[in-house]
């Protein structure tokens, strides 16, 4: 059964589907989720270990068909440690949906919800375990388009879903097409799609205009995809739309696994040592990942409804992402792995915690949250805690991949990058406090609508916090597991570690 | 379209033959051209032959939308659990081999089931978009209907 799992992961939510279509009752469906996002999770848990104890790459042959000819599924570093990030946040949110989806969806639709709700997970765990470039873009699509179904969703109770939804549509099927086309052509140029074949013959073709070509339209198609600064704009509207639970699920996840597949090809398929790739994709990547941070930090600071203003914070934190994958480096590299799952972390606490109000009072703006400290005490320390990571202070989780992000760009000697990203770590403390002022420093003003707490709706929320602050505090398994993953990509004798 | 004999009595004479090659393409798939995916695609243009010619009503009479989530589900389980065969005889996921004694048989077993699946899946994807397209028809005549009222309340009170 072992050797199995890495199918199994895939499998399991993608069959579940099905089954949650047809059987009709809102419970059963919820149910079918819990379980399988549960068991994936677990899944997951069993492979990050597996691997980490072997050390080794598991390689699972579907129909027994060797790469390059047939499709492979792999388990390296770098897969096993984003799994569980999917299927853990994937889980939790599940957990939270329960009474999300029942305040904001129509009763008759929660079957097909809880459909296209794992049709999406099962996307993206097959994203992060194919080591085949073209089931890369079939499990893309799979989790992109129940991800605009899931968004419309919103449309019961938020009339502007719809146009969010469209959007995303015809971005997201924008940038999908544009990996594709970057993909045609590395298969015209070597003939084949298997990822680990393609980085052999590379070097081959290395010097032709097509590779250049190929190599612009799959970045700028998984540019859009991770909505990387300034092809982000599909992102606010659909995330500030979607139902709680979509966003929760969608904040922590949907974009990661981008930037894991551009990782994947980057460095995994072009390789660090490309002609080209640094000077032109590296410094592009650079320069556009701290222009999002400042864009979306300031834009934050600004914004009055709490999904956008974390939707645009979530701009500003891929920026991060970006810059630690534009450092070029081992410990760059490592950075961009330690935010990834460090993010999903506290964008799953914030977004599961904004859901919960926004499910009560229909929208959670600063209005909503105005001296709401004393009336849900619990959920809002939830957005407290979620915010100070957010900012990236000592103990939570953000202040760990923001110490290895410095680190990737001072051993570089980007000393202007370096005092960038602390400026604009810092300028988060500004929507951080506004939310603190509203809620705990302004009276509750008269008429405003009653919110109360139980402990199954800040419970999924409270978890994420303890991860983020479990993860701040004992960070060594999660460094290492990074820097292990950052090494599939760029061996240790390269970079400084 | 049902008042014109001749369109009646073609679409009555095509319907069954087009389900018939719709069955050829899928099933002669693996020999000559075809699959799954194209024999869907026939199959269902059949029913919407039926539904342009007779009319929607008649066409959903055929085909009741209860049908479409059980085709396009039961197609992918298909799909799934032919895969899942091979795993619990022992190999991975999607070996056919495994699937009867001999493992040209157990191949061709295997993708004739697969196919199928993709067949039944296209079809009721495909018949359902039509129906799901045919169906706002009537709503947006409705909406035409209210449109012009409220023009037409609106010049008068304009008038006056």
């Amino acid at each position: 059964m072992m050797q199995h799992l890495p199918i199994l992961q895939v499998l399991l939510p993608l069959l579940a589907a099905p089954f949650a279509a047809m059987l009709r009752g809102r419970d059963v469906a919820w149910g079918i989720a819990f379980i399988t996002t549960g068991t994936a999770f677990l899944i997951s848990i069993a492979l990050f270990l597996e691997q980490r104890a072997l050390g080794t790459t598991m390689v699972y042959e579907l129909g027994n068909w060797a790469a390059p000819i047939g499709i492979v599924y792999v388990i390296d570093a770098a897969s096993a440690l984003v799994l569980p990030v999917i299927s853990g946040v994937g889980f939790i949110a599940t957990l939270a949906a329960r009474q999300l989806v029942a305040a904001e969806i129509d009763p008759r639709d929660h079957s097909l919800f809880y459909a296209a709700w794992l049709l999406t997970i099962a996307g993206m765990l097959g994203q992060v375990t194919t080591g085949d470039a073209f089931n890369i873009f079939v499990f893309l699509e799979i989790s992109s388009l129940s991800a605009y179904a899931l968004v419309a969703m919103g449309s019961g109770r938020d009339r502007r879903a719809l146009p969010a939804a469209f959007n995303y549509l015809i971005l997201g099927t924008v940038g999908a097409t544009f990996y594709v086309i970057g993909l045609g052509l590395l298969y015209m140029l070597t003939g084949t799609l298997n990822l680990a074949d393609l980085a052999e013959r590379l070097p081959q073709v290395e010097e032709t205009r097509a590779v250049f070509t190929a190599m612009a339209f799959i970045a700028l198609g998984l540019f859009l995809k991770m909505a990387l600064f300034p092809l982000h704009f599909w992102l606010v509207p659909a995330y500030a739309h979607a139902p709680s639970a979509v966003t929760a699920l969608m904040a922590s996840t949907a974009t990661k696994v981008s930037v894991y597949v551009l990782i994947r090809l980057i460095f995994g398929v072009f390789g660090v040592e490309f002609p080209g790739l640094a000077d032109a994709v590296g410094l592009a990547i650079l320069t556009l990942g701290i222009a999002g941070a400042f864009v979306g930090t300031l834009a934050a600071i600004v914004e009055t409804d709490l999904k956008k203003l974390f939707a645009q914070s979530s701009i500003a934190q891929l920026g991060y992402m970006a810059i630690g994958i534009g450092a070029m480096s081992a410990t760059g590299l490592a950075a961009a792995f330690l935010h990834l799952f460090n993010h999903a972390l506290m964008k799953g606490a914030l977004f599961l915690a904004i859901g919960m109000i926004a499910a009560q009072a229909g929208r959670a703006t600063m209005g909503t949250i105005q001296g709401a400290g004393k009336q849900i005490p619990i959920t809002m320390t939830a957005i407290l805690f979620g915010g100070l990571a957010l900012i990236g202070v000592p103990l939570t989780a953000g202040f760990i991949s923001k110490v290895y992000l410095v680190r990737a760009l001072l051993e570089q000697n980007f000393w202007l990058l370096a005092g960038l990203t602390f400026i604009s770590s810092a300028l988060a403390l500004a929507y951080v406090w506004k939310i603190i002022e509203a809620a705990w420093l302004q009276p509750r003003p008269a008429g405003a609508p009653e919110l109360s707490e139980t402990a199954s709706q800040y419970v999924p929320a409270w978890i994420m916090v303890f991860a983020t602050l479990g993860f701040g505090i004992y960070a060594t398994p999660l460094v290492e597991a990074a820097f292990a993953a950052a090494h599939v990509f760029i061996p240790s004798t390269m970079g400084a570690n | 379209m049902q008042d014109d004999v001749v369109i009646r009595v073609v679409a009555k004479v095509m319907i069954p033959a087009v389900m018939l090659f719709a069955l050829y393409v899928q099933f002669h798939g693996d020999y000559g051209p075809g699959g799954g995916f194209q024999a869907g695609v026939i199959f269902a243009s059949a029913f919407v032959l039926n539904a342009v010619v007779f009319g929607l009503n008649k066409g959903r009479h055929v085909w009741p939308a209860k049908y479409n989530l059980i085709g396009i589900c039961g197609g992918v389980l298909i799909y799934g659990f032919t895969g899942v065969g091979g795993m619990v005889l022992g190999e991975n996921f999607l070996n056919f081999n495994v699937l009867s004694d001999d493992p040209i048989a157990g191949q061709h077993l295997g993708i004739l089931l697969v196919e199928f699946g993709v067949g039944l899946t296209v079809a009721a994807v495909m018949v359902m978009l039509f129906f799901t397209f045919a169906g706002r028809l009537n709503h947006i005549r409705l909406l035409a209907k209210s449109d012009a009222h409220d023009r037409v309340v609106a010049s008068k009170k304009v008038k006056k």
